[in-house]
C-alpha cells in the first residue's frame, strides 16, 4: 500500500484513540465528577467571580436558552462594530481598510455561528486585533456555545423527570477552561514549532532569488489555526486556509490539525453515552455516524485519486491522483480525506480548494453538508443527530402502531411538529436560497453590486450552479467551506448568506434544546417489553434510513443540476 | 433576557483577556524559540533574506527547477487557488499551454513523463515544492544549461527530497527553493 493511504488510516485510528478517551473525560467534567484537570478549578471559580455568575443557580430549558441567546447577541453588535472600524483602531501593521457594512454583516454573523464563512481574504481584509479580539474569540466561544448547548441534552436524559438542567455559564466556561484552551495551547504550540508564524510582526518583504520583490503576510497565525480547527470553525488566518504553507506546513501538521478538528465531534457522543448511564445507545450513534462518513469518504478518495479524465486525455500521468488546487507535501489522498471530515464536521477549513475538485467529489461535500449530522460540529453535530432520532422514533412509533417514546418519555405533538420544522427548514433554506441566486444571476446580471451577478461564477455551465449550490449549503450547514470561485463579496451574497447562516445556526439549537428540555419534563415510563429500544441495530438501520431519504429526496433535483450533470459531461 | 445581560458583558470581558491577550501572547512567546522565532523560517544568503523555506517562489529560468504554476504568481501577501473546475474549457486549454511550455524547454520530455503537479496550480498559490517526478524531468534542462554533469544533479535533487513522514506516511517531495540555492552553491 502506498504512503499516503497508510497516512490517512494512521489519521483516523490516532483520532479514536485520542477521541474515545477524551469524550469519557469530557462525561466527568461536566457531571462535577473529578478529574485531573480539578487544578484548573481556582480560575473557573475567578471567571464566575469577576462576571458576577452564581453557578450554583440552577436554569431550566428555557433560561438556558435565554442566557445563550443574549450573550450571543452581545457579540453580534461588539464585533460588527470592530469589523467597521477596524482601520481606525489599533494592531493594524498592514494598514488594512475597514470592512463596509454588509461585509462586516456577514463576517459577524459568520463567526458567532461557527461558520467562519469567509468573503473577506485574510491578508487584505482584517487588522490584527480583528483577528484576535473578534475572529479568534468568537471561534472559542462560538464553540463553547455549541458545547454548552448539547450538555443542557445531556441533562436532560440523566435522571428520570427533570426540569432543572444545571447552569449555562458553567458549562460554557468549562467548555473553554477544561477542553478548547488546554488543547488549543498544545495545537497552537505544535505548529509554531513546526513553522507557522505566531509573532506579531507585520508584513515582511524580500527580493527573491531570481530578483522579483515579494511581500510577505504574517502575523499571530498559530494561535488561531489551532482553535480554528478545535471548534471546529474552520476560518482560516490566511486567504488560502490550511493550503497556505503557513497554515499547514508539513504532512505532520496537517494531520493534526484534521485530527483536532474530528475529536471534539466525536468526544461529544461519546461523553452522551457515559453522561446518562447508556453506554451503548452512544455507540449505536457512532456506528451510524461512522459508516455514513465512510459511505462519502470511500468514493471521494476513488474519484480524487481517480485523477482529472479531461487531463488524462492529454496524456499526462497522474500518478497521485487530481493535483488542481492541491498542495504537493499533502497529496491528493489527505487532501480527500479532509475535504470529507471537514464537510461532515461543520469546520468548513480546506487544505485544497473544494472549487477544482471532481464533480462527484462536490457532490459528497455537498451531500455531507446537506446531512451535518455525521459527527457534526462542536455540540451542535449531536444536536443534529438528535432531530432525525426524534423523527425516527416518531416513523417507528407509526410502523408499530405505539406511542413513540425515547428513553423513558413520550414524544407527542409538540415535540415532532418542532423536529419537522427544523428539519423542513434546511431545504427550505438551501433550495430557496439556490434558486433566488439562480434567479438574481440569469435575470438581472447587470445590477450594479461590487460584483455584477453575470460575473459571478468562475466556471461556466454545471459547474458554475455548483459553486452557488455550495456557497448556500455551507452558510446553512455553519459549514464555511466554499467553491471560492464565486464572486461572494457583494450585497447580495453577503447579506443572503448572513441570513441564512443566522437561521441555520440559532433555530437547529433552539429546537433540539426545546424537544430535550420539554422531553425532560415528562413522566419517566419504565422500560416494558412493548418500549421502543433506540440502541438496537435495527433501530441503528432506521435512523439511517431516514437520514438517507430525507436527504435524498430535499436534494436529488438540485445535485442532479450540478456535480451530477457535470460529472455526465466529463464521461463523454 | 434583561438578568442575563450584565453577566455576558462581563463574561465576555474576562474571556477577551484570557483568550485574546494572556493566550495568544504566551504562544508568540515561546515562538520566539522555534525556527524563524515564530515569523516563518526564512532562508538567508549573504546577508540577505532571499525567501522563506515554506513559501515556493517564481523560477522561471531555465538553469532553475521551475516550481509549480501558481494562480496568484507566487504573491506571498495573497494566497489562493485557481478555483477552476475541472471540466472548465479555458482551464484545460491552459493545462494544454503548461505541457507545451514544458515540451519545449525540455527536449526528449515524453509527455506521458509529466506528472500533474507540474501543470495544475496548487491550492496555496505558494506552493514550495514539487513531486520527485516533476524534478526528475527537468534534470536534463538544468544540467545542460548549467554546463554541468547531469550525475550531480541528481545527487542535488536525492539530496533536497523530503521523504515520508517516518518513512510512512504521506508522500514525498522536493523543495524547490531549497535545491536551486543549492545549484547556486555548487
Amino acid at each position: 500500500m502506498n504512503t499516503e493511504l497508510i497516512g490517512i488510516i494512521a489519521t483516523f485510528l490516532l483520532t479514536l484513540i485520542i477521541a474515545i478517551p477524551l469524550g469519557k473525560y469530557l462525561a466527568k467534567v461536566f457531571a462535577g465528577e473529578k478529574v485531573w484537570t480539578d487544578f484548573l478549578k481556582p480560575l473557573e471559580n475567578g471567571i464566575y467571580k469577576l462576571s458576577g455568575i452564581n453557578v450554583k443557580e440552577q436554569m431550566n430549558w428555557k433560561q438556558q436558552l435565554k442566557a445563550l441567546l443574549t450573550i450571543n447577541l452581545l457579540w453580534l453588535v461588539y464585533g460588527f462594530f470592530v469589523l467597521i472600524f477596524q482601520d481606525k483602531l489599533p494592531f493594524n501593521p498592514d494598514g488594512n481598510p475597514g470592512m463596509t457594512p454588509d461585509l462586516a454583516f456577514n463576517t459577524i454573523i459568520s463567526f458567532v455561528a461557527n461558520c467562519n464563512l469567509q468573503h473577506y481574504s485574510g491578508e487584505s481584509g482584517v487588522s490584527y486585533l480583528t483577528q484576535q479580539f473578534v475572529l479568534m474569540f468568537l471561534q472559542f466561544v462560538s464553540a463553547a456555545t455549541g458545547i454548552a448547548a448539547a450538555v443542557v441534552l445531556f441533562k436532560a436524559f440523566r435522571d428520570k423527570t427533570a426540569t432543572q438542567l444545571g447552569n449555562f455559564w458553567e458549562f460554557f466556561v468549562k467548555s473553554i477552561t477544561r477542553l478548547l484552551l488546554p488543547l488549543s495551547v498544545i495545537v497552537a504550540l505544535i505548529l509554531t514549532f513546526n513553522g507557522t508564524p505566531a509573532s506579531y510582526e507585520g508584513k515582511d518583504q524580500f527580493i527573491s532569488v531570481q530578483g522579483d520583490t515579494v511581500n510577505v503576510s504574517r502575523g499571530p497565525a498559530a494561535q488561531m489555526i489551532a482553535i480554528k480547527h478545535l471548534g471546529t470553525n474552520g476560518g482560516g488566518y490566511f486567504g488560502a486556509n490550511s493550503a497556505h504553507p503557513f497554515e499547514n506546513p508539513s504532512y505532520l501538521t496537517n494531520m493534526v490539525e484534521v485530527i483536532a478538528q474530528t475529536i471534539i465531534p466525536i468526544a461529544m457522543i461519546i461523553a452522551f453515552g457515559y453522561f446518562i448511564r447508556r453506554r451503548k445507545l452512544a455507540w449505536t450513534i457512532f456506528g451510524v455516524m461512522t459508516i455514513g462518513l465512510f459511505m462519502l469518504m470511500i468514493p471521494t478518495l476513488s474519484s480524487e485519486l481517480g485523477g482529472n479524465p479531461a487531463i488524462a486525455k492529454m496524456g499526462i500521468s497522474q500518478a497521485t491522483g487530481a493535483m488542481e488546487g492541491k498542495e504537493v507535501r499533502l497529496g491528493p489522498a489527505a487532501t480527500a480525506y479532509w475535504s470529507t471530515l471537514t464537510t461532515v464536521i461543520s469546520t468548513g477549513s480546506v487544505n485544497g480548494m473544494h472549487d477544482s475538485t471532481m464533480p462527484l467529489t462536490g457532490l459528497w461535500q455537498l451531500l455531507a453538508m446537506m446531512i451535518n449530522a455525521i459527527y457534526g460540529g462542536c455540540g451542535v453535530g449531536l444536536l443534529n443527530y438528535f432531530v432525525y432520532l426524534i423523527i425516527a422514533v416518531f416513523i417507528s412509533g407509526l410502523m408499530v402502531g405505539r406511542t413513540p417514546e425515547f428513553l423513558g418519555h413520550k414524544v407527542e405533538a409538540r415535540e415532532i411538529k418542532i423536529a419537522a420544522l427544523i428539519t423542513l427548514l434546511s431545504p427550505f433554506l438551501i433550495l430557496a436560497g439556490t434558486a433566488i441566486a439562480s434567479y438574481v444571476f440569469t435575470n438581472h446580471g447587470n445590477a450594479a453590486w461590487a460584483v455584477q451577478p453575470k460575473a459571478w461564477l468562475n466556471n461556466p455551465g454545471f459547474h458554475g450552479f455548483s459553486e452557488m449550490l455550495y456557497e448556500v449549503t455551507s452558510s446553512n450547514a455553519n459549514n464555511g467551506s466554499g467553491f471560492e470561485g464565486l464572486g461572494d463579496n457583494n450585497i447580495f451574497w453577503n447579506v443572503l448568506t448572513g441570513v441564512i447562516i443566522f437561521l441555520g445556526r440559532f433555530l437547529p439549537i433552539i429546537g433540539p434544546v426545546a424537544i430535550a428540555g420539554l422531553l425532560a419534563g415528562k413522566k419517566f415510563i419504565p422500560e416494558s417489553a412493548g418500549t421502543l429500544k433506540t440502541d438496537t441495530k435495527t433501530f441503528a438501520l432506521m435512523t439511517f434510513a431516514v437520514i438517507l431519504v430525507l436527504n435524498a429526496l430535499s436534494y436529488f433535483p438540485a445535485l442532479a443540476l450540478g456535480p451530477l450533470a457535470e460529472y455526465f459531461t466529463m464521461l463523454k | 433576557m434583561k438578568k442575563y445581560i450584565i453577566p455576558s458583558i462581563r463574561l465576555t470581558l474576562v474571556l477577551i483577556v484570557l483568550l485574546c491577550i494572556l493566550y495568544p501572547i504566551s504562544i508568540a512567546l515561546a515562538g520566539k524559540f522555534a525556527k524563524g522565532k515564530g515569523g516563518g523560517e526564512k532562508i538567508v544568503k549573504k546577508g540577505k533574506t532571499v525567501g522563506y523555506a515554506m513559501l515556493g517562489q517564481s523560477f522561471t529560468k531555465p538553469e532553475y527547477f521551475w516550481g509549480r504554476p501558481s494562480a496568484v504568481a507566487y504573491n506571498a501577501a495573497g494566497s489562493a487557488g485557481s478555483n477552476k473546475g475541472p471540466s472548465n474549457p479555458d482551464y484545460l486549454k491552459e493545462v494544454q499551454s503548461r505541457i507545451d511550455t514544458l515540451l519545449k524547454y525540455n527536449p526528449g520530455l515524453k509527455k506521458s513523463d509529466i506528472p500533474a503537479d507540474m501543470v495544475t496550480a496548487s491550492g496555496s498559490g505558494l506552493d514550495p515544492n514539487i513531486s520527485e517526478q516533476g524534478a526528475a524531468i527537468q534534470i536534463a534542462r538544468v544540467a545542460k544549461a548549467r554546463k554541468i554533469d547531469e550525475k550531480k544533479v541528481k545527487e542535488l535533487v536525492a539530496m533536497n527530497t523530503l521523504k515520508p513522514l517516518m518513512g510512512l506516511f504521506g508522500p514525498s517531495s522536493v523543495n524547490v527553493l531549497k535545491l536551486n540555492l543549492a545549484l547556486d552553491n555548487l
